[in-house]
């Protein structure tokens, strides 16, 4: 049985607005649909930056890139600032229990000095890398085109952010809050060999001009290889090892990077799909990417996996890429 | 058992600790922009953060706040919120705020985007960051709460289109393209703090009052919603303007030049404010010249006195400004409603008891120089000859607005000023546009002006019923003209069941 209430209703005089209509029909419209699509101003800019006077400032040549229309990136999330707010809150909401109950139980107490180690040496350092992948995102957003892909820019830099944030919490839950672990870890991050090739190579991205290059060398090939390496393979290594609890710590990212990808494949997807240049350009970005960053991550890979870690990770992009049209 | 971090300490661990220096680029490289302005920042560790909020728990608090808020925009359209505004007429003052103003927060947004990226301090950096998100924020809910709007009104439907075009949008949005065509540290003194901390409760604020006094829920639960993302925003201005002037005393005068600049700019923007409290909330909240004097001349004065101890003066032209305040909303509403066709928004003439309020407001200037016009347009409208100006007016370089301001101590005669560069002859409203041009013409004269575009060609025609029509894709008696026997007006009337 169900109940009806009576009410009364008024018929409208337009579903929504002219240019969600112009897009997709006389029809009521998503929430995703209105607060994305053609919100950016495309015409009739009044001035040129006197920070780049050879660009207006909403311009879509500030990548080689081209698209018939930038609002193709559709989000397969859907995320708008209200969807994607409550999405992450419902995820920190886990994880903050997670990270309650680490440190109620005292479970740092179970890992061994030697384990200890190893995170403050391969996993806190990570935290100064998503800072990178803050500013790359942040830079994607500033200066791409079209709503669709910027504000999915701007969430994953804030994302980026918040990781970076739950990675140094880890370093401080290893060393009771001195910020001792903090310390040891950016140390190995400007200083320990192993580090160095990631660091030059995040370096690299904050000066590469292409904003949708920059897109690529950190969300499709660096943060696959980082997924696979850091949260796939050495998460296996630390349940093997008896730090099992430590995935608590970093499950959100796992969570997250599912949530992500979904995003950063169809934009790869999209972007290839469109042109045969786009696609060669592409591939041609990711080949060279790759190879440095390969090249980066192999000392630190093998000194905390082994020798086929590397390969690993790389065959985990490989797989990713071909799903998204390229290299075919 | 584990020590207390404080949250300073907890802050500088989790966020400003972040950053390194780099070994493999030049630093420059990656935050490019810093120098040019001729800002001197000798230590970015100095910054203070204004607010020290990590992501987990703005998460948190903003999905908080967006659940509410979301709720209320069900309620709304599920329970025709629409037939609770105070009058119709009402509703033309958020048609000019989803076409003029939810714009400029998406560009706040792109600005904020940009500067969150290029500052090299990364205290700056991460808090510009969350401005532009909660900018994004702030644009997206507008168009949602306006949405059930659009379904029944008339007037928002190509708010979009329409703001990159129509004549009197190019003021709003020239106004923070030149924001974000300037330098990072002017971007900030622009919006950061003139905008944001001090012009704030004279924009957004008159909106949002005009929503709750006048039933309009959807509206005014944004307001209360965006408050506190308001308040985070007016404490990054007021650290950043303080930073700026303790990093090093060359950075007063540029400071001080960009001040009287915005501030300039600022008090032209708001005029459509003025206007729109003045002459469209059928339900007053205060008057212009009461606001002006509250939010401006005591809050602000506060705020300069303050700042004196850095050698910073009250902007330029406070005295004309000062002046200003007894007249610009009815000159403002008088060009509307002679351009009511030309206009995205109804217009009417106010009723007698709204011109009483007006006389009563402004003792010193509105009998003396406004009634008069209304009485007159009364008289018109009454013998079946309304009027609308067949001409199109001629337009400020700078503010972009109608040269419809007069002298302040004159108000029967029309301010003009103009100067020559590269051979061409530039007109402007004021002293304060004009002087703001002439520190930066090679900026000043790419402005698409409106008007000189549609004489030049460049937006269809050849009339202007075209160009209102195909280019701006207006509806012409529909989207605007009179309220009187407008759609709008028979639809209202239907619903509520009168003739």
């Amino acid at each position: 049985m169900t109940i009806e209430i009576k009410t009364s209703t008024l018929e409208p005089v337009r579903n929504t607005f002219a240019h969600i209509e112009r897009r997709f029909g006389d029809k009521p419209a998503t929430r995703y649909q209105e607060a994305t699509y053609d919100v950016q101003s495309e015409e009739y800019l009044h001035y040129r930056p006197l920070w780049q006077p050879e660009k207006l400032l909403n311009d879509a040549s500030r990548t080689a890139i081209k698209m018939n229309d930038w609002y193709a990136f559709k989000d397969p999330r859907q995320f708008y600032y209200g969807t994607y707010v409550q999405q992450r809150a419902k995820m920190q909401e886990v994880a903050e229990n997670n990270y309650a109950f680490f440190e109620r139980r005292n479970l740092a107490n179970l890992l061994t000095e030697e384990m200890k180690a190893k995170l403050i040496r391969y996993l806190v350092p990570l935290r100064h890398a998503e800072h990178g992948a803050n500013l790359n995102n942040m830079y994607a957003s500033a200066y791409g085109y079209g709503t669709a892909i910027t504000q999915a820019c701007l969430y994953n830099g804030m994302d980026r952010l918040g990781i970076a944030q739950y990675l140094s919490r880890i370093g401080l839950i290893l060393d009771g809050n001195s910020g001792d672990s903090l310390a040891e870890a950016k140390l190995n991050w400007t200083n320990e060999s192993i580090w160095q090739g990631l660091r030059a190579y995040v370096e690299k991205m904050t000066v590469t001009e292409d904003w949708f290059e920059v897109l690529v060398a950190q969300d499709v090939v660096l943060d696959a290889l980082i997924l696979d390496l850091f949260y796939t393979q050495f998460d296996e290594w630390l349940q093997a090892n008896g730090a099992q609890d430590v995935g608590m710590l970093t499950e959100f990212v796992q969570v997250w990077a599912k949530d992500t990808n979904r995003w950063v494949d169809a934009t790869l997807k999209i972007a290839a799909a469109e042109s045969d240049e786009n696609k060669a350009l592409l591939e041609q970005w990711i080949s060279s990417w790759k190879e440095s960053a390969v090249k980066a991550l192999t000392p630190l890979a093998e000194e905390m996996l082994g020798a086929e870690a590397m390969t690993q990770a790389s065959a985990a992009l490989d797989k990713r890429l071909a799903k998204a049209g390229l290299f075919k | 058992m584990a020590k207390k971090l404080n949250i300073k300490d907890k802050y500088r661990l989790l966020t400003r600790d972040l950053d390194w220096d780099f070994s493999y680029e030049d630093r420059k490289e990656a935050f490019p922009f810093e120098e040019f302005e001729g800002i001197k920042i000798t230590d970015w560790s100095k910054w203070e953060d204004p607010f020290r909020l990590t992501m987990d728990s703005y998460w948190k608090y903003q999905a908080e706040k967006e659940k509410k808020l979301y709720a209320i925009f069900d309620a709304f359209s599920q329970n025709n919120g629409h037939l609770n505004v105070s009058d119709p007429r009402y509703v033309n003052a958020i048609k000019i705020f989803l076409t003029g103003v939810s714009p400029l927060e998406y560009q706040a947004y792109q600005g904020f985007a940009h500067v969150g990226r290029q500052f090299g301090g990364v205290g700056a950096r991460v808090a510009c960051q969350m401005q532009s998100l909660d900018e994004l924020r702030h644009v997206q809910t507008q168009i949602h709460a306006m949405s059930h709007y659009n379904k029944f009104f008339d007037g928002f439907q190509d708010y979009s289109h329409m703001h990159d075009r129509v004549w009197y949008l190019s003021v709003p949005k020239s106004f923070f393209n030149d924001a974000r065509a300037a330098g990072p540290f002017e971007f900030m003194i622009a919006i950061g703090f003139s905008f944001e901390y001090v012009l704030t409760n004279l924009l957004f604020v008159p909106f949002m009052s005009g929503a709750a006094h006048n039933g309009d829920m959807a509206t005014v639960t944004f307001g209360f919603s965006a408050q506190s993302d308001e308040a985070r925003h007016m404490t990054l201005g007021l650290e950043v303007i303080k930073f700026l002037l303790e990093q090093h005393e060359d950075n007063v005068p540029i400071v001080q030049k960009w001040i009287d600049k915005w501030f300039w700019r600022g008090s032209r923007l708001l005029t459509i404010v003025a206007m729109m409290m003045d002459y469209m909330l059928p339900n007053k909240v205060m008057s212009w010249k009461e606001a002006w004097e509250v939010y401006f001349e005591e809050a602000g004065g506060a705020l300069f006195k303050d700042l004196a101890r850095y050698g910073i003066k009250m902007p330029k032209y406070a005295e004309t400004i000062e002046k200003e305040k007894e007249h610009i909303s009815h000159q403002a509403w008088w060009t509307f409603y002679t351009h009511g066709h030309a206009a995205g928004f109804h217009t009417w003439i106010p009723t007698d008891e709204e011109l009483d309020w007006l006389s009563e407001k402004y003792p010193e200037t509105f009998d003396k120089y406004y009634r008069p016009r209304w009485e007159l347009a009364k008289k018109m409208e009454a013998e079946g000859k309304r009027f609308y100006t067949k001409a199109l007016p001629q337009l400020c370089t700078t503010c972009q607005i109608p040269m419809l301001f007069t002298e302040m101590d004159d108000p029967t005669q029309i301010c003009y000023r103009d100067t020559v560069y590269n051979g061409d002859r530039y007109h402007f409203c004021s002293d304060g546009c004009k002087d703001i041009f002439e520190d930066e013409p090679e900026k000043y004269v790419q402005s698409w002006l409106p008007v000189h575009q549609i004489f030049q060609g460049n937006c269809g025609g050849p009339d202007v019923e075209n160009v209102l029509a195909d280019f701006y894709r207006m509806n012409l008696g529909a989207d605007n003209m009179d309220m009187t026997d407008s759609p709008d007006e028979k639809r209202w009337k239907q619903w509520k069941g009168v003739a």
